[in-house]
């Protein structure tokens, strides 16, 4: 509580205010420079190779032809990776370039450098692959005892929580299975990238990502250099939401440069995109809820498979999520859960904004309905009756010390008006200009859902991030190699050194791995973990300053809001006068409390902190045509404290605009392992007709204990409940039981 | 035909001479790698995601659809044209208060088919807004800080509009 109260309420600048982005103007101008803009002399062009097929053995490999294309300077496969074929972001056990096998559709094979985009497709199209073709694996479920696809097994994690008592019944049994589509990230800014070799073998890789560091140390073990020898500088990024956690292009991209002595850049198309990254894991689900007349829930029975696709990547975290969260919000005295992330020949999942609790949450909230109806209980009366709050245990035997104003998040929701009937308006129907629907078989319905969301990296991970305050005679720069992704971090980057150092003009410098890491852009863990860095190192510059003046001096002195007050009274400076004529330099690594791992039965202090949202959808629904139209969604959201309004209501409504995809737009749809609708055509992401307009009927501000400012991250939670809400809302105006998301037209017209 | 052995682009009002492309090309590819104009975005190329929304005449037209063989001849802007000075018009300046922005991807696509669409209504409903942005896909805001950018555009040039009749 001291980092909170030792700070002011800012009133015009600093933390709290709604400080525009450094960014802004060359973003609007078309100035800002995103990984697919950078262009060098001597540039190459480099494209992939990857198999259509999602289970197969590569028999042999024939490139002599597209290298005899002119314009082609290199085709390289798995024998020219120079270190060990293999990568991962957890743990390496996915080959940068097939070798023998291709577990899943969309595996890279070969890469090529060209000197025009449309020579290296056309040398692509003149590679011949000569491929056994095996039948893939592709349920999740026969998955786990099914023949490996994989030396690791099958089994990526096996997740037992065992808590309180097994044999503990309720009154009232409530039992469903659900099922969670696979959805993508799909950020705008495709993959993309340039590296640039140097004479002395080593590479320069400017790329969009959200972790630098992590994607070094995957590059030199692929690559057998030191880590010196590769240097990753951020190039601009075009949105992430979990999907660039992963190595995609990167090693490709050093290999070519390095292979050719030239800059290659890569830039995936949409199609490729699709492939080339990880996607939000699919689901099946499930529950057994016990109740007990008085409404409380008495114990949670699941089961949860993820289908992590070929490669590991992060199910392991993720399936820990879908676990450690799989009782929702709610205080539950006994859970017995089981999860199991496996791996079949789907494409790769990983991570996504919500990771592990979009899936879970969708099946809670659905049941908690069920047990609502059940009792006979308002559902939003229900969930208030088991909320979680300070002090209480989740189901990993870990109490709540932070906030936990769950309670609170639901109240002010359901105390928020409702929307105004929708405008008789042909856009504004269901199904939109489509014209088909009609205004009579128009149904409304209302549904609420809640969410928790643990904030940071979890069991055990040592997560820090590092960040360097340098001071030149009043100009102040800032270093950390945080991934601004569009979130704002660089916003608040210079509202914290302002607050601390009371000097608004802040340089931010690139984001690069010549300084350590700041961990991922992921786990709204940034705000905290690298604003907490930056705040560190801004207040480590004040206490060198301080000691500076108290030497010249002689006399001690204090740091009040900004000025440093001498003990005597005598001398007052503001910090911004101080630091004029001077130069300090501090550079810090800023951890949070360490968290545990789970032991054998699911139990232990894994986490770090949680937050909470609530979110309220109104749809209207054609129900003979299948056609939904939402309405509104409303939220209210535990944020700890805002650090910029704006920012936080993009964040908000951005989430919540995801949620929306999921709940009834957005999957990859897959035969035999193979993506269907890997471009925008197919793959609907929602536009603003989609999109309703965004109600925040509250942001609870309860300063979360050792959170800088007392802010916690905002990011995921919008995304989390939005989706069962706008499900509810729709079993609502229909009456189905809708177990799986997205809901389809076929869904609802044809049940 | 003496555009095709000598072919030039006349983009924001300057030629550029584009002996060294194919004509083949998509206009979006050439505005981009050729002549360095980076501001159209490349998010989907098929025309599904307004990214790369330009004018072509008095048309709004998605760059990537358009060869570059058949943008000889014609008048083409491009979200370089929006602040040629340096001062940000209207919209522009809305994004930036509003918090339009986020990774910023679509912004330079959206920024084209707004100017575009106030200048062929000047005062929208929020509907109209949504409906006129439909067309540009954004991941990032789930477009509430963008229809609330262009309200306040529309706002700023009926200020304007004002301000000339004051001055009448």
């Amino acid at each position: 509580m001291t980092t909170i109260e030792s700070h002011k309420v800012a009133t015009d600048s600093g933390v709290g205010v709604s400080a525009q982005r450094p960014d802004a103007i060359p973003k609007v101008t078309g100035e800002f420079v995103f990984s697919s803009d950078l262009s060098s002399q001597n540039m190459l062009w480099g494209r992939t190779l990857r198999s259509p097929h999602s289970s197969a053995r590569i028999r042999n490999i024939d490139y002599s032809e597209a290298l005899a294309i002119s314009g082609v300077h290199a085709i390289l496969t798995a024998t020219d990776v120079p270190g060990k074929n293999l990568f991962g972001l957890d743990h390496p056990d996915q080959p940068v370039l097939a070798d023998d096998i291709v577990r899943y559709a969309g595996e890279p094979i070969a890469i090529v450098a060209a000197e025009h985009p449309e020579i290296a497709a056309k040398a692509i199209g003149a590679i011949n692959v000569d491929f056994e073709i095996l039948t893939p694996l592709v349920d999740s479920e026969i998955a786990i005892t099914a023949e490996p696809i994989h030396p690791e097994g099958n089994v990526i994690r096996h997740l037992e929580i065992d808590y309180g008592d097994p044999n503990a019944s309720g009154e009232v049994i409530v039992e469903g299975t659900y099922e969670v589509g696979m959805q993508d990230q799909a950020f705008m800014g495709t993959e993309s990238g340039m590296a640039v070799p140097s004479s002395d073998g080593s590479v320069d890789l400017f790329i969009s990502t959200q972790w630098l560091h992590s994607d070094r140390n995957q590059i030199i073990e692929a690559l057998d250099l030191p880590e010196d020898m590769v240097r990753l500088t951020l190039a601009g990024v075009g949105g992430a939401f979990g999907g660039r956690e992963d190595v995609s292009m990167h090693v490709h991209l050093c290999m070519l440069a390095l292979h050719t002595g030239r800059p290659v850049k890569m830039v995936y198309d949409r199609n490729e995109s699709f492939l080339g990254h990880v996607h939000r894991h699919p689901a099946k689900i499930w529950y057994r809820h016990h109740a007990n007349r008085d409404g409380r829930i008495v114990k949670v029975e699941g089961k949860i498979i993820l289908d992590g696709g070929a490669y590991a990547s992060t199910t392991s975290a993720v399936l820990a999520n879908a676990c450690c969260f799989s009782t929702g919000p709610y205080n539950v005295a006994n859970a017995q859960i089981e999860g199991w992330g496996v791996r079949t020949n789907n494409p790769p999942c990983g991570a996504m904004r919500g990771f592990g609790n979009v899936q879970t949450c969708f099946a809670i909230e659905a049941q908690m309905d069920k047990v609502a109806t059940a009792l006979n209980v308002d559902p939003i009366e229900l969930r208030l009756r088991n909320a979680l709050k300070t002090g209480d245990k989740i189901i990993t035997g870990q109490t709540i010390t932070g906030a936990a104003p769950v309670k609170e998040v639901i109240t002010s929701l359901a105390g928020h008006p409702m929307p105004e009937p929708a405008e008789d308006n042909l856009l504004a129907r269901p199904g939109g200009t489509g014209r088909t629907s009609d205004q009579k078989h128009i149904k409304r319905g209302i549904g609420f859902a809640v969410s928790i969301k643990n904030l940071m990296f979890a069991e055990g991970f040592d997560d820090s991030s590092e960040a360097l305050c340098r001071v030149n005679d009043g100009a102040v720069a800032i270093h950390t190699a945080c991934v601004e992704v569009g979130q704002g971090f660089v916003t608040l980057v210079q509202q914290i050194a302002e607050e601390v150092l009371g000097i608004s003009d802040i340089e931010i410098i690139p984001a690069d791995t010549s300084i350590g890491s700041a961990g991922s852009t992921s786990a709204s863990r940034q705000t905290w973990m690298s604003g907490g860095a930056v705040l560190k190192a801004c207040e480590a510059v004040v206490k060198n300053l301080t000691e500076q003046i108290e030497r010249e001096e002689g006399v001690k002195f204090q740091n009040i809001d900004g000025t440093l007050v001498s003990e005597d009274g005598a001398t007052t400076i503001p910090i911004e006068e101080a630091l004029r004529g001077r130069s300090l330099e501090e550079k810090v690594v800023h951890h949070h409390a360490p968290t545990f791992p789970l032991n054998e039965k699911g139990q232990g202090n894994a986490h770090v902190s949680f937050a909470f949202a609530a979110h309220r959808a109104v749809v209207d629904v054609d129900q003979e045509l299948g056609l939904v139209r939402v309405i509104e969604i409303a939220t209210s959201q535990d944020v700890g404290r805002i650090l910029n309004p704006l920012q936080a209501v993009g964040q908000i409504e951005g989430g919540i605009a995801q949620g929306l995809g999921l709940a009834v737009l957005e999957e990859l749809i897959m035969k035999d392992g193979v993506i269907q609708n890997a471009n925008f055509t197919d793959y609907l992401l929602p536009t603003a007709l989609d999109t309703p307009p965004i109600e925040i009927a509250s942001l609870i501000e309860e300063p979360e204990p050792g959170a800088p400012f007392g802010a916690k991250g905002i990011g995921e939670p919008p995304t989390i409940s939005s989706t069962p809400a706008i499900v509810a809302a729709i079993r609502d105006a229909t009456g189905l039981d809708l177990r799986r998301v997205p809901v389809r037209p076929e869904d609802i017209a044809l049940e | 035909m003496s555009d095709i052995t000598e072919p030039h682009l006349m983009v924001n009002g300057t030629k550029f001479t584009i002996d060294d492309s194919w004509l083949g090309e998509s206009l979006l590819y050439t505005l981009r790698e050729q002549l360095g104009l980076y501001g159209s975005k490349n998010a989907c190329e098929q025309g599904e995601c307004g990214s790369c929304s330009i004018m072509f005449d008095e048309a709004l037209v998605c760059s990537c659809l358009v060869l570059t063989g058949n943008a000889v001849g014609r008048e083409i802007q491009t979200i370089e044209s929006l602040a040629p000075d340096g001062s940000l018009s209207d919209i522009q300046q809305a994004f930036v208060d509003v918090g339009a922005i986020q990774c910023g991807f679509c912004t330079p696509g959206l920024l084209v088919t707004i100017k575009d669409f106030l200048e062929s209504n000047a005062e929208p409903t929020d509907l109209e807004i949504r409906e006129a942005i439909s067309g540009n896909l954004c991941r990032c805001t789930g477009y509430g800080r963008i229809v609330e950018a262009v309200r306040v555009a529309s706002k700023a040039s009926e200020g304007t509009e004002e301000t000339l009749n004051d001055n009448d």
